[in-house]
C-alpha cells in the first residue's frame, strides 16, 4: 500500500517520538493524501505498521476533521463561514460556487472533481473571506477570483488529461 | 498613532531565510542564555513580566519554574501552534515571516528547563506554514544550532531536538491537555488537572506548554533584558502583543504594538475604522470566545488582562471582531454557537449536551419561532456549562451566549419581538 519512500517516511515520523504511536497522525496524513480517503482497510494497514489496534486507528481517523472515511471532491473547496468570513460576505463565497458549478453545502460535481464543505475558522480573517483548495489559501475572494480558481483547475485538469 | 518599531515581526525582508536572521543578531540569543545558568534565564524571563498570548495569560516565567528539577525522567516541551480559535490568525505571521524567532526561543526555554525534546503542534490546515517552519528548522539544523551539533556550534553541554507535529482539524487540540493526547495519537481528549503537565505530562513526564507567540518573545527579552521588556505598554501585562483586527474594519490584519492600546485606538487608527463610517455594534476583543462589548461602551478599554477582565471580558488571543450596527447578532451568535458544539470533543455531558441544545435554541429564534422564554433558557443553558466540565472549552462555548444575551438583551427581545409567530 506505501512505496519504499513512503515506509522510509513513516520510519523517520517514528523516530520522533519516543511511542511509535505518536507518529499516527503523520502517518494518516500521508494516507489520506495519497488516496483522498481511508477506509478499513488502509486504517487496518495503518493499525499493522505502527503495532496498533485497528479500532484505535479508526478512533483517531473519526476524531479528526481532516481524515476521511469516504471519497471528497478531487478538488475539495472548503469556504469558512465562522464569524470573520461572515462578516466581509462569506454567502458570496457559496453562491459563486453553487451558480458556477450546481452543487450547494456538502454536494459534489458529477464529475467527481469539486465537491463544497463548510469550513471553521481557518485563521485567514485578516483576510476575509477565504476558501481553501485542497491544501492551498484563496484569500481575499471576489467573484471573479474564485471563478479564475476554478477556471485554472479545468485547465490544468484539461492539459493533464490530454498528455495521459 | 504610536511610536513604536515591531520587534516580533520586524520589517526586515527574507527574515525567515536563516542567513538574514543570523545577520540580525539571530541564534546569538541562546548563545547568551547558554552562558548563564537555567534558573537565572527562569529568573529574567519572570521578571519581565510575559505572560502567554495562548488566552490565558498565565506568567511565562512561573510557568516554568513549575518544572521539577531534579529528576531521571526526560522532559518535554510543547508549541502550542494549533491556532483555531475564531478570529485569531496571529501565529501564522510568525511561522511565515519570524520562524527562526520561535525556534531560538524554543532552545532558550528548553535549557531554562533542562528539556529533552520539544514539539511544535501546528494545526493540519497550515500545510503551507507546516512547510516553512520544517524548512527553517531544518536550516537550523545545519548549522548547528538545534540537535547534537550544538555541543559543537556554542561548545555547549546542552543539546536539544525539535520536532514538527501537524495537527488534523480539531479545535479541542488547542486546549494543552487535549494537545498532549493528540501528540501521543490518541483521540484529542482534555484530562483532568490535576495532575497538572509540570508533574505528569506527555508521556507521564514533566512537560510545558508554551503558545508559539509566548515562547518568540523569549529570545527579545533574552537579548534586551527584563526591564527593557517590562517597560513595554501595560505594566501588569507588558510586551508586544500580535493583534487581530478582522470583519468590519476598513484594514482588516495583524499589527504588531504595546500591549494596553486602547481598543478604539486599534480599530480606528490602525485598522483605517469601519467602511461607511458606520457605528459598531459589537467586538468580540480575544477570539470567539471571549464575551463580548457593546460598541457604545468601548471607550477607556485597553488591550491587556487587567483592563479587559475590569470591562467583563478578556484578553484571549487578542483576535479583535469588531461588528457594524447592521450586524445580526442572531445570526453572528448561531454560527458562533455552531462552532463550539461541532468542535466540543464529547467528553463531558454538559458541553456535549448544552452546546447542542443552546445551538437548537438559537436556530429556533433564527426561524421565527423564538420565544422570550428562551433568552433565560439560553443563560440557564450557558451557565450550567461554565465551570462543570473537564477543560476551559465548556467555558468558551458558554461565554459567547452568556455575555451576548445579557448585554444584548434588548436587541434580542426586539428580534423576536419582530421575527416570532410565537412570541409570547
Amino acid at each position: 500500500m506505501f512505496t519504499e519512500q513512503e515506509l522510509a517516511h513513516v520510519e523517520e515520523l517514528k523516530s520522533r517520538y519516543p511511542e511509535k504511536q505518536a507518529a499516527i497522525m503523520g502517518v494518516l496524513h500521508i494516507m489520506q493524501d495519497k488516496y483522498g480517503y481511508i477506509d478499513e482497510e488502509r486504517a487496518t494497514y495503518v493499525a499493522e505498521l505502527l503495532e496498533l489496534p485497528p479500532e484505535h486507528v479508526l478512533g483517531v481517523i473519526s476524531f479528526y476533521e481532516m481524515y476521511h472515511d469516504h471519497p471528497t471532491g478531487k478538488y475539495k473547496l472548503q469556504v469558512c463561514t465562522n464569524v470573520s468570513c461572515m462578516l466581509r460576505n462569506s454567502d458570496m463565497v457559496i453562491a459563486t460556487i453553487k451558480e458556477r458549478l450546481g452543487i450547494a453545502m456538502g454536494e459534489q460535481t458529477e464529475d467527481g472533481l469539486f465537491s463544497l464543505h463548510e469550513a471553521e475558522c481557518l485563521g485567514s480573517c485578516g483576510t476575509a473571506p477565504m476558501m481553501s483548495v485542497n491544501k492551498d489559501y484563496h484569500e481575499n475572494l471576489t467573484p471573479e477570483s474564485i471563478n479564475a480558481a476554478i477556471d485554472s483547475i479545468y485547465a490544468m485538469e484539461k492539459s493533464n488529461n490530454g498528455n495521459s | 498613532m504610536i511610536d513604536y518599531t515591531p520587534v516580533v515581526l520586524p520589517n526586515i525582508e527574507n527574515l525567515h531565510e536563516i542567513d538574514v536572521y543570523e545577520k540580525h543578531g539571530g541564534y546569538s540569543h541562546i548563545r547568551k542564555a547558554l552562558g548563564m545558568q537555567p534558573e537565572d534565564v527562569i529568573e529574567v524571563v519572570k521578571k519581565s513580566g510575559l505572560r502567554g498570548r495562548g488566552g490565558a495569560a498565565f506568567p511565562t516565567g512561573l510557568k516554568w519554574s513549575f518544572m521539577p528539577k531534579d529528576n531521571e525522567k526526560p522532559k518535554y516541551l510543547a508549541i502550542n501552534g494549533d491556532e483555531s480559535e475564531p478570529g485569531s490568525f496571529k501565529d501564522r505571521q510568525i511561522f511565515e515571516f519570524n520562524p527562526h524567532l520561535m525556534i531560538e526561543g524554543i532552545l532558550i526555554a528548553g535549557y531554562a528547563m533542562g528539556i529533552t525534546s520539544a514539539y511544535i503542534y501546528i494545526r493540519g490546515e497550515y500545510e503551507k506554514w507546516v512547510q516553512m517552519v520544517e524548512k527553517a528548522l531544518k536550516d537550523a539544523y545545519d548549522k548547528g544550532y538545534v540537535g547534537d551539533k550544538m555541543k559543537t556550534a556554542f561548545s555547549s553541554d546542552y543539546t536539544l531536538n525539535i520536532y514538527v507535529h501537524r495537527g488534523a482539524g480539531a479545535y479541542i487540540c488547542g486546549e494543552e491537555s487535549s494537545l498532549m493526547n493528540s501528540l501521543e495519537g490518541k483521540r484529542g481528549y482534555p484530562r483532568v488537572k490535576p495532575p497538572f503537565p509540570a508533574q505528569y505530562g506527555l508521556w507521564g513526564c514533566p512537560t510545558t506548554i508554551n503558545n508559539v507567540e509566548t515562547i518568540a518573545n523569549v529570545p527579545l527579552i533574552i537579548d534586551k533584558g527584563a526591564e527593557w521588556y517590562a517597560a513595554i505598554g501595560a505594566e501588569k501585562h507588558p510586551g508586544p502583543i500580535l493583534y487581530g483586527i478582522s470583519g468590519h474594519v476598513n484594514k482588516p490584519g495583524v499589527y504588531e504594538l504595546p500591549s494596553g492600546m486602547l481598543l478604539t485606538e486599534l480599530i480606528y487608527d490602525y485598522a483605517g475604522g469601519l467602511p461607511g463610517d458606520k457605528k459598531i455594534k459589537m467586538v468580540i476583543p480575544g477570539g470567539s470566545s471571549m464575551p463580548p462589548l457593546r460598541g457604545e461602551e468601548l471607550e477607556g478599554i485597553r488591550m491587556d488582562a487587567e483592563s479587559l477582565k475590569a470591562a467583563g471580558s478578556a484578553i484571549g488571543t487578542a483576535g479583535i471582531m469588531v461588528m457594524d450596527e447592521d450586524t445580526d447578532i442572531v445570526r453572528i451568535l448561531t454560527r458562533i454557537a455552531h462552532f463550539y458544539w461541532i468542535e466540543s470533543c464529547g467528553q463531558c455531558t454538559p458541553c456535549r449536551e448544552g452546546t447542542g441544545w443552546m445551538l437548537k435554541v438559537l436556530h429556533r429564534i433564527m426561524d421565527g419561532q423564538g420565544r422570550m422564554s428562551d433568552l433565560d433558557l439560553l443563560e440557564n443553558v450557558a451557565s450550567n456549562i461554565e465551570g462543570n466540565t473537564i477543560c476551559a472549552l465548556g467555558d468558551a462555548a458558554a461565554w459567547p451566549v452568556k455575555f451576548t444575551v445579557q448585554r444584548f438583551r434588548k436587541e434580542l427581545e426586539e428580534y423576536i419581538q419582530q421575527t416570532s409567530e410565537v412570541a409570547a
